[in-house]
């Protein structure tokens, strides 16, 4: 067997039309495209239009695969509506948010004890936003399709 | 084989005036004690640099708003919209560094986001920007102004002085929550099921730990605070004089505490900072350095500690603390904090640092080069603060 890379990762924005709103679409990704989803916020109301911010790894052609699949039933995808940014001077590298951020892209350098943030890695959950105690992290908002 | 080394301030300072005194960070001082000895060290060495950026609760400004015609005897004073202590004279005020928003919804959301606070407000100040001060009065016959109204600047306030009743805890407790949901309390996030500890301290940085007995710490020591000179002015609140300690006398518990004072209009924010905690409150991290006298072997000893010796109490702040039940989960080294995982109840735990090291780090740096430059000199304690 030959090793696949499945480090392709994204986090898309999804909006739901009302009538796809009841099928089970993301689970549908995990069972036809093999793809690993971390569902990092949703709204999704019965009978009526639904959005979620979905992040999603696997293989690069699976991860084109899943998409057009939900573009063909009619979902909306759009890059993710939120990335974080840390104001450089403002962080005090005290390292309070190490202890929610949920995939590590926040962590302590253990020799320098300052605090790495890994853009790559994050997923744009803001949890970190609301922990920093002297709110250094932000959320930027997409405008457009621009940042 | 020479006498033991023994040197006092006087001589220290006399060194520091002629630019030949030897002066060491603390982490420095640790490194040269373990390859040398604390005999060489004592020899080498005259001063020790500490620090610490922490969030510490029990600090404060002090404050005169002064008069201006017709005068005013406040009953009522705040600072953008943060309630101060009016209750000390006409135009004197207190605003304390966990005091919030007079308008803040507290945890009616939980947990409650604590934006804006006493804390922020030293900050805004040091900071040179206006804040909107409001004085209020029931008018008597010799104070007839009902109001003052007006934005004020730190360099228009006649009297700012940081006045700190609780500042750097000598050890302190490192934080598990053993509750099945996630708490959010003044030592952070607790995540459930012990799966974060969360600390606070510099560690061998840290002033407290490298005099462990406040053998050269007393009222009239001259520090670093906020970036600018400050002054011990004795035990601070919650002091512990007679703590539990381990062989190098470090205590195994909160124990040392001091209150700190110093001029708000020379500091800097770099070293002064409001900080919101989620689902608790407002505080103001502060920096603090002081420097240790190498008065001898002891001394030398003394600032020899290294983050391996420090022993920090565990405890479960989801049930245990809130109930004010004293149970020590375990103990854990400063080392094993800061190397990133360390065992609890038989589980690797991630550890969380509160105190910013590299800060801590920089603050021992700048008080180093201060005294190296000439710029500080060293003061005797005029009264000692109880530690055994």
């Amino acid at each position: 067997m030959t090793d696949v890379d499945k480090s392709y990762r994204k986090i898309i924005y999804l909006t739901f039309p009302q009538e796809v709103s009841g099928r089970p679409m993301v689970c549908n990704l995990t069972r036809l495209f093999d793809l690993t989803f971390n569902i990092l916020k949703a709204q999704i109301p019965p009978r009526r239009e639904g959005n979620m911010t979905l992040e999603l790894s696997g293989t690069e052609e699976n991860y084109k695969k899943g998409v057009s699949y939900l573009k063909d039933h009619g979902i909306k995808v759009a890059s993710a509506a939120q990335r974080i940014s840390r104001d450089e001077e403002s962080c005090t590298h005290c390292g309070t948010c190490t202890a929610i951020c949920p995939n590590d892209s926040l962590y302590l350098d253990r020799t320098t004890m300052r605090v790495v943030f890994d853009k790559e890695r994050c997923a744009a959950c803001g949890l970190c936003t609301r922990v920093c105690p002297v709110r250094a992290m932000h959320v930027e908002v997409k405008n457009g399709n621009e940042w | 084989m020479s006498a033991k080394t023994t040197r006092t301030i006087a001589e220290i300072n006399a060194r520091i005036k002629n630019g030949s005194a030897v002066v060491l960070n603390a982490s420095e001082m640790t490194k040269l004690v373990r390859s040398k000895g604390k005999a060489k060290a004592a020899r080498e060495v005259d001063v020790v640099t500490t620090g610490t950026f922490s969030p510490m609760c029990s600090s404060g400004l002090l404050f005169n708003i002064g008069q201006e015609p017709p005068v005013i005897r406040a009953s009522k004073i705040s600072l953008n919209g943060v309630p101060a202590y009016a209750g000390i004279a006409a135009v004197d005020g207190y605003i304390g560094a966990t005091e919030t928003a007079a308008d803040d919804p507290l945890n009616k959301v939980y947990p409650g986001q604590f934006k804006y606070g006493g804390g922020h407000v030293i900050e805004d100040l040091v900071r040179g920007k206006a804040v909107h001060l409001l004085a209020q009065s029931y008018v008597t016959d010799c104070y007839p102004r009902r109001e003052i109204d007006k934005k004020v600047t730190l360099v228009e306030l006649p009297y700012a002085q940081l006045l700190n009743p609780r500042n750097c805890y000598q050890n302190y407790n490192a934080a598990v929550n053993l509750t099945g949901k996630i708490i959010y309390t003044y030592m952070g996030p607790l995540k459930p099921n012990c799966r974060n500890v969360n600390y606070a301290t510099a560690g061998e940085l840290s002033p407290l730990f490298n005099d462990p007995f406040l053998r050269t710490i007393g009222l009239g020591t001259r520090i670093f605070l906020g970036g600018g000179i400050g002054y011990v002015l004795g035990p601070g609140t919650q002091h512990a004089a007679k703590p539990k300690r381990n062989e190098r006398g470090l205590p195994l518990s909160p124990a040392g505490t001091l209150m700190l004072r110093g001029d708000l209009k020379k500091m800097n924010a770099r070293f002064l900072r409001g900080v919101s905690i989620l689902g608790y409150g407002c505080s103001l991290s502060v920096g603090v350095g002081i420097p240790i006298p190498v008065l001898d072997e002891e001394m030398a000893w003394f600032t020899g500690v290294a983050d391996a010796d420090i022993q920090m109490p565990v405890k479960d702040y989801g049930h245990d603390y809130p109930q004010g039940i004293a149970r020590v989960l375990t103990h854990v080294t400063y080392q094993e904090l800061m190397d990133g995982d360390v065992d609890i109840l038989g589980n690797k735990v991630q550890s969380v640092p509160l105190t910013s090291r590299s800060r801590s780090l920089e603050i021992a740096d700048e008080l180093k080069s201060w005294i190296t430059r000439g710029e500080f000199l060293l003061t005797e304690a005029q009264e000692p603060i109880p530690s055994e």
